[in-house]
């Protein structure tokens, strides 16, 4: 996760936000890459006879998740809430702490390299740390760490974005005298929208990490990651398999869910309303 | 009274002086070039006109009033060499904008867009986004803006520099259909020698290092201009004064004071 990088240009577009809203045709290729990985997976499983605590056969994963699947859902639920909330506080905050820096420069210049040193920071090392503050039962010790976890990257980008307006778009706001509250709503955001999007997706897949591994470090029982780790630790290797398949579901299912809000969004990007 | 009036007036970027001891004053209805090579402060010129950036000494007014009221009073429009649309506003939009800005209500700006885009010739195109426009296009839309408030001066810095030959000449002829229209003053920033002329009522030339007016050379030439003014003995004869005139400027650089 240390390589997730924190700014990402947001054009050109590809790999997940392509798959959405496409054709069948375009789906196609990616589905087949899909089939023949399973296949394979099971196939040379069987074929060499790998035993299940390296790696299970995909179709006894998804048996066990079918079998399971009340308390799996139950159990993803309640890690998906913590990994939500921690993506909505943190972004929320960000993008806040991003308008006043890009705002008033003087106390963006005096905070900006301590955020880049932030950023670099291996946050979830703190899990056990936001476990003493607050219960590691209590859903908010998650929810912390996942909401500083999402911050940096949010920030950073809304910053960027924030800052790289044309300066004849400024000169030309300046030449109308539109004052500080009419250059951001009518040209710095709308600028940014584009990097916002690309660090709150960059912030899903964090917040999902940050939960999952946050319980890890101890955390309620019906807790997925919790889950996860106690099969793992009594050799039901096809439930923590399973329950890791849940994880990831529902982190592709948040990362999905920004990146069509980020195409009826942003409409007028040459790219997306094709 | 003048449109623009700047007396005395000099720039100075740190070290390098940028404007020294610029007089110049433009009439209502005129079409003033500023031409000369980079560095000679052409552009520096026009942005305090515009009230973008601020004389270190003398004076800049616009209609009479210093040129921060001038600008907060929107007396003027401006483009640049890029068209600056913002793309995620449509074509209309980005014509409304600074009457949106000005608190017009809806209906007045619509009537205002659809004036705008018939006097630029792209009815039709307002629900389209700028990078579905050609170049020229989109050097129209922002012309469009910059007079959609009917401004008294219209400031233009080096507009159709980033066009090719054959759309350069389109628009130019354009531009005069427009001015005519519109009875707007120009201030229009060039390093075209055969536009300046071709456009304009007077060429105010510039030299570097630092920055000044080494001459201003009336153009003469009939109104309305049209295709053949480019091929009349008098257009060559202006033409040639403007080059004198800019490689005097140019010698006196070379010269020690």
């Amino acid at each position: 996760m240390t390589t997730t990088p924190t700014v990402v240009q947001p054009l050109p577009r590809g790999g997940m936000a392509r798959l959405v809203g496409r054709g069948v045709t375009d789906w196609l290729p990616a589905l087949v890459v899909f089939a023949v990985t399973i296949g394979l997976w099971e196939g040379l499983i069987r074929a060499f006879d790998v035993q299940e605590f390296l790696l299970p056969k995909p179709s006894a994963i998804a048996t066990t998740f079918w079998d399971t699947r009340g308390e799996l859902w139950s159990e993803g639920w309640f890690t998906f809430q913590e990994a939500f909330w921690g993506f909505v506080l943190g972004s929320g905050f960000a993008i806040l702490v991003a308008l006043v820096l890009a705002r008033w420069r003087a106390v963006g210049a005096a905070f900006m390299p301590y955020a880049i040193a932030a950023s670099a920071i291996p946050i979830i090392a703190f899990a056990p740390i936001t476990n003493v503050w607050f219960s590691p039962l209590d859903k908010s010790s998650k929810i912390s760490i996942v909401a500083v976890l999402c911050f940096f990257p949010v920030m950073v980008n809304t910053l960027r974005g924030l800052t790289s307006v044309n300066p004849r778009a400024l000169e030309l706001m300046e030449s109308y005298a539109a004052g500080q509250v009419q250059i951001f709503r009518r040209v710095r955001i709308p600028t940014a929208l584009p990097f916002i999007f690309t660090g709150l997706k960059v912030a899903t897949v964090l917040a999902m990490i940050g939960a999952v591994v946050g319980e890890y470090f101890g955390g309620a029982l019906n807790a997925l990651g919790v889950q996860i780790l106690q099969h793992a630790r009594v050799a039901q290797f096809r439930e923590a398999w399973a329950g890791i398949l849940m994880a990831c579901l529902l982190g592709i299912s948040l990362y999905l869910a920004v990146a069509a809000i980020e195409r009826l969004t942003l409409r007028w990007v040459p790219s997306t309303s094709e | 009274m003048s449109v623009v009036e700047i007396k005395d007036l000099t720039k100075r970027f740190d070290e390098t002086t940028a404007l020294q001891g610029i007089d110049l004053e433009i009439e209502p209805g005129e079409f003033v070039s500023l031409i000369g090579p980079s560095g000679c402060g052409k552009s520096t010129l026009l942005r305090i006109i515009g009230d973008l950036i601020q004389p270190t000494s003398g004076t800049a007014s616009v209609n009479g009033k210093p040129a921060r009221q001038a600008r907060i009073d929107h007396d003027y429009g401006i483009v640049f060499q890029d068209a600056v649309l913002y793309d995620w506003r449509t074509v209309g939009k980005n014509i409304a904008l600074p009457l949106e800005l000005a608190r017009w209500n809806r209906r007045r700006r619509v009537a205002k867009v659809n004036e705008m885009l018939d006097l630029v010739e792209l009815t039709g195109f307002e629900n389209h986004h700028p990078w579905q426009l050609s170049g020229g296009m989109q050097q129209r839309v922002a012309i469009a803006r910059a007079l959609s408030f009917d401004p008294s001066l219209l400031l233009m810095d080096e507009p159709f520099g980033a066009l090719d030959e054959m759309t350069r000449e389109r628009m130019n002829m354009e531009l005069l259909r427009i001015w005519e229209a519109s009875r707007s003053t120009v201030v229009f920033v060039t390093h075209s020698i055969a536009e300046a002329v071709f456009l304009s009522t007077r060429v105010v030339v510039m030299s570097p290092r630092p920055g000044r007016i080494s001459s201003v050379i009336t153009v003469d030439l009939p109104q309305p201009r049209t295709a053949t003014t480019r091929e009349e003995p008098r257009f060559f004869e202006l033409v040639t004064d403007v080059r004198e005139a800019l490689h005097l400027g140019h010698d006196m650089e070379k010269t020690p004071a």
